[in-house]
């Protein structure tokens, strides 16, 4: 075989590859499902050309030349769909390095290897792009029904920003390896995934409040300070939302960016990801966590097994990483509680939803974590315990933990109005216990490590803990707002949690 | 047993005192005297097929008893019922003297499982994990540490002791596994397959540490698909075949009821196993 071909055939393999796991994800792994879920495709993208209309379908009739502050918002837009894109990519750049089984194969095989790797390169990029591709053609439809064919070069940029979005996230991915090691870097790439992802709406946001005192991400960018600030019209800064509007140099000039970007992190890197993937490989952390020396504790058995969720809690990547964002997310309505302390603003009832949606996505993880990724199945079910005993054990520890996660926040809303804290605290409450059962209902045995495709174990289960905790947001500040609304939403949620209930797998006593 | 006679084990202080001050567990029947450890009776599980069919099996305390038989015989699926993993479609199963269909957690006291698959914490380091499991079975620290220590020392996991699990290769995990299991001192260990990912110095550890058990009083289930192994160490062979036991007894015993008298197990073990699916 020439390496020509062997080259083709590997590039075929690995688009196969990110194929079927795409796939997976979307069927839950089952192959009867196929029309099923091409159906249900078809109409999430029907659908969401509705949002895509109500957010951009204004911006369809507008022409070159543009105002300055036009330039930012359409630049500020495209950096943070870009960001997003970015954030997905270290997520899958990293899950090429854990996860993929095939590099004992690969590694053992006679190809050379700096070429092997270079396909593998584009083809993160690739599918990196597709995702960017799929997800924006909504927009940009709404964009070319309304405006016109002109509007197909924003296509030429999704793709640019595609490519230079895996470029980056891979020379990032493997500098982090360079300097803190492979151990670490899983996590903080995880971290810093999460970061990214939500860190540019954040700080909007915050700086919107520090100088307005509202939420809206616009306000700021088309203030006079930031138009001041920034360069000219006719700066190459723009370049990117000029090439959003038709301007055909500007379009090619970035994609040729984007590919030289590419090429070079393929050229510079793509021998060092052979090393890389090397290290990654065989286990997460070698020998380098070592705990102290100390007397063994004594307590009930439920004690010991609560102290062991906490550990393994504590121990969890994932788990940081998703708190870090639940805590990002909640920077700018906590500093507006901050800004509006002394006035009871409206403002300040926006806090509550979001707390409360937070909390029951924060239990709906842990209850997973703790009920179904337990990885010693068979030693728990032989111990000498019940086991609702043992189910009990473990539904304390997701409530404990929610509850010294919120208690803080409740507290210092008691500060500013204690009947919103009353109502949020319950809300909570509910919201975790419900996102807590609805995992309960429908546990399965899983390793810990199946976190990520916990989804695709139960779509009910999954759909049904993001409704519940959506609708005791909603009952929450309606609750604050508009008493009666409050009540109907609350029992319309809770007969939504009744019905997740019926259709719940029943099981030997 | 010769292979025991040969490696001298000593059964360390601690482990007498903690076979002799055994708490039966609260308000459970107290065992006859003459009781055996483990009576399996019509014991029947059935999934697509029938997995195990009615199956009769008696364990004296103290004896060191091996199961054999195909793959797919229906060994695991027994031991895991015995250990109330499974609930089985029929038949009774007693533990010391204990239903452990009607009391399962005074059953389970007196008892440890270790899966052919050793099912560790990856975020916990063995000491941890032996923690937990002391913990687990109620034992009190001042008897489970030092045991813990003993238990990692002779498996040769002491230098990692401290280090978390995620590390660790199969055989290693394997060893955490069974370390568990010994840690709360059950009466009755069931083993599926623990030699399997074992290197000879460990193997012949795990051997000389079921062995010590099975002197200091307790008794030991195990299957195996090493022949050998189930010739030497064990007391009594069961011989199970499409979920029936065909055969039992000592090799002595085995060798008469099947051929002569130094026929190999190995050959037994296929002439009694293909006879079922011949007849
Ligand atoms: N969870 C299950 N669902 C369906 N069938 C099962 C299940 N577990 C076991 N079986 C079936 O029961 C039979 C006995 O399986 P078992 O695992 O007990 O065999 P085994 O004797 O332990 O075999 P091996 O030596 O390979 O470990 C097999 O035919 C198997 O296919
Ligand atoms: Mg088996």
């Amino acid at each position: 075989m020439s390496s020509a071909t062997a080259l083709s055939w590997f590039a075929r393999h690995e688009l196969r590859l990110a194929w079927r796991e795409w796939f997976a994800m979307m069927t839950g792994g089952r192959r009867k499902r196929t029309r099923a879920a091409i159906i249900g495709l078809i109409c999430f993208a029907a659908l969401l050309h509705l949002p895509a209309w109500a957010v951009i379908g204004r911006f369809a009739d507008l022409r070159l030349p543009l105002d300055k502050s036009t330039l930012i918002v359409i630049s500020a837009t495209i950096f943070l769909a870009w960001t997003l894109m970015l954030s997905q990519a270290i997520e899958s750049v990293t899950r090429v390095f854990y996860a993929r089984a095939d590099l004992d194969l690969i590694m053992s095989s006679p190809a050379t290897l700096a070429n092997l790797f270079s396909v593998r390169i584009a083809a993160i990029a690739l599918s990196v792009t597709a995702i960017a591709v799929l997800f924006s053609t909504p927009f940009i439809d709404v964009l070319v029904i309304g405006g016109g064919a002109r509007w197909l070069a924003a296509f030429g940029v999704v793709v640019a920003m595609g490519l230079s979005a895996a470029a980056i996230a891979i020379a990032v991915t493997i500098l982090l390896f360079r300097l803190i090691g492979p151990a670490r870097t899983r996590l903080i790439a995880q971290i810093l995934a999460a970061i990214i992802g939500a860190g540019f709406v954040i700080a909007l946001q915050v700086a919107a409040i520090m100088s307005y005192g509202t939420l809206s991400r616009f306000t700021i960018l088309t203030s006079g300070t930031v138009a001041a600030h920034a360069p000219d019209i006719d700066s190459i800064w723009w370049g990117p939302a000029r090439a959003v509007m038709g301007d055909s140099e500007a379009l090619l000039l970035l994609l040729a960016l984007a590919l030289v970007l590419l090429g070079s992190v393929m050229a510079m890197f793509s021998h060092r990801f052979a090393d890389t993937a090397i290290d990654a490989a065989p286990y997460g952390i070698p020998g380098s966590r070592r705990a102290k020396e100390r007397p063994f504790r004594t307590g009930s058995r439920q004690q010991a097994l609560r102290r062991k969720e906490f550990s393994l809690l504590w121990r969890d990547p994932w788990l940081i990483s998703q708190t870090l964002m639940q805590l990002l997310y909640l920077v700018p309505p906590a500093l507006l509680l901050w800004r509006n302390f002394a006035d009871s603003s409206a403002a300040l009832t926006l806090i509550t939803p979001v707390i409360v949606m937070a909390a029951g996505q924060l239990a709906g993880g842990l209850a997973w974590l703790t009920i179904s990724g337990e990885d010693a199945p068979d030693l728990v079910a032989t111990a000498p315990l019940t086991p609702s005993g043992v189910i009990r054990a473990k539904i304390e520890v997701v409530l404990i933990a929610i509850t010294v996660i919120f208690c803080p926040l409740v507290a210092a809303l008691a500060f500013a109005s204690p009947y919103q804290a009353a109502v949020s605290a319950a809300a909570i409450i509910v919201s975790a216990a419900s996102a807590t059962a609805i995992q309960l209902w429908f546990r399965v045995q899983a390793r810990r490590s199946q976190f990520r495709r916990r989804q695709t174990s139960s779509r009910l289960a999954t759909f049904a803990e993001a409704f519940s905790s959506i609708g005791w947001a909603a009952s929450a500040a309606l609750l604050l707002a508009l008493p009666i609304a409050g009540l109907i939403c609350g029992l319309i949620t809770a007969s939504l949690v009744a019905i997740t209930w019926k259709f719940s797998p029943r099981r030997e006593p | 047993m010769t292979e025991f006679a040969a490696v001298r084990f000593t059964v360390p202080k601690h482990l007498r005192v903690m076979v002799a001050s055994d708490a039966k567990p609260d308000g459970v029947a107290v065992m006859k005297p003459d009781s055996s450890a483990l009576e399996v009776k019509g014991l029947t599980k059935r999934f697509d097929r029938l997995a195990v069919d009615s199956l009769d099996l008696t364990i004296h305390a103290g004896e060191f008893y091996a199961l054999v038989g195909p793959n797919g015989a229906g060994k695991t699926t027994t031991l895991r019922m015995v250990a109330g993993l499974l609930r089985p479609d029929g038949g009774a199963v007693s533990i010391f003297g204990i239903d452990a269909l009607q009391s399962p957690v005074a059953a389970k006291q007196v008892m440890a499982w270790v899966s052919d698959e050793p099912m560790i914490y990856d975020k916990l380091t063995p000491l941890e994990y032996l923690e937990f499991v002391a913990g687990l079975w109620g034992i009190a620290p001042s008897v489970s540490q030092p045991v813990a220590q003993d238990l990692l020392e002779s498996l040769g996991l002491a230098p990692h002791r401290h280090e978390r699990c995620e590390g660790f290769s199969k055989g290693m995990r394997q060893k955490v596994a069974l370390a568990g299991a010994l840690v709360h001192d059950p009466r009755l260990i069931i083993l599926d397959e623990p030699l399997t990912g074992l290197d000879a110095v460990s193997a012949r550890h795990v051997k000389g540490l079921l062995g010590m058990r099975v002197r200091a009083g307790c008794t030991v289930i195990m299957t195996t698909h090493i022949l050998e192994v189930a010739e030497r160490m064990a007391d009594r062979i069961g011989v199970i075949a499409s979920g029936r036991l065909v055969a039992e007894g000592t090799l002595t015993e085995l060798r008469q009821q099947n051929g002569h008298a130094d026929t190999s197990l190995e050959d037994l073990f296929i002439a009694l196993v293909t006879l079922p699916e011949a007849a």
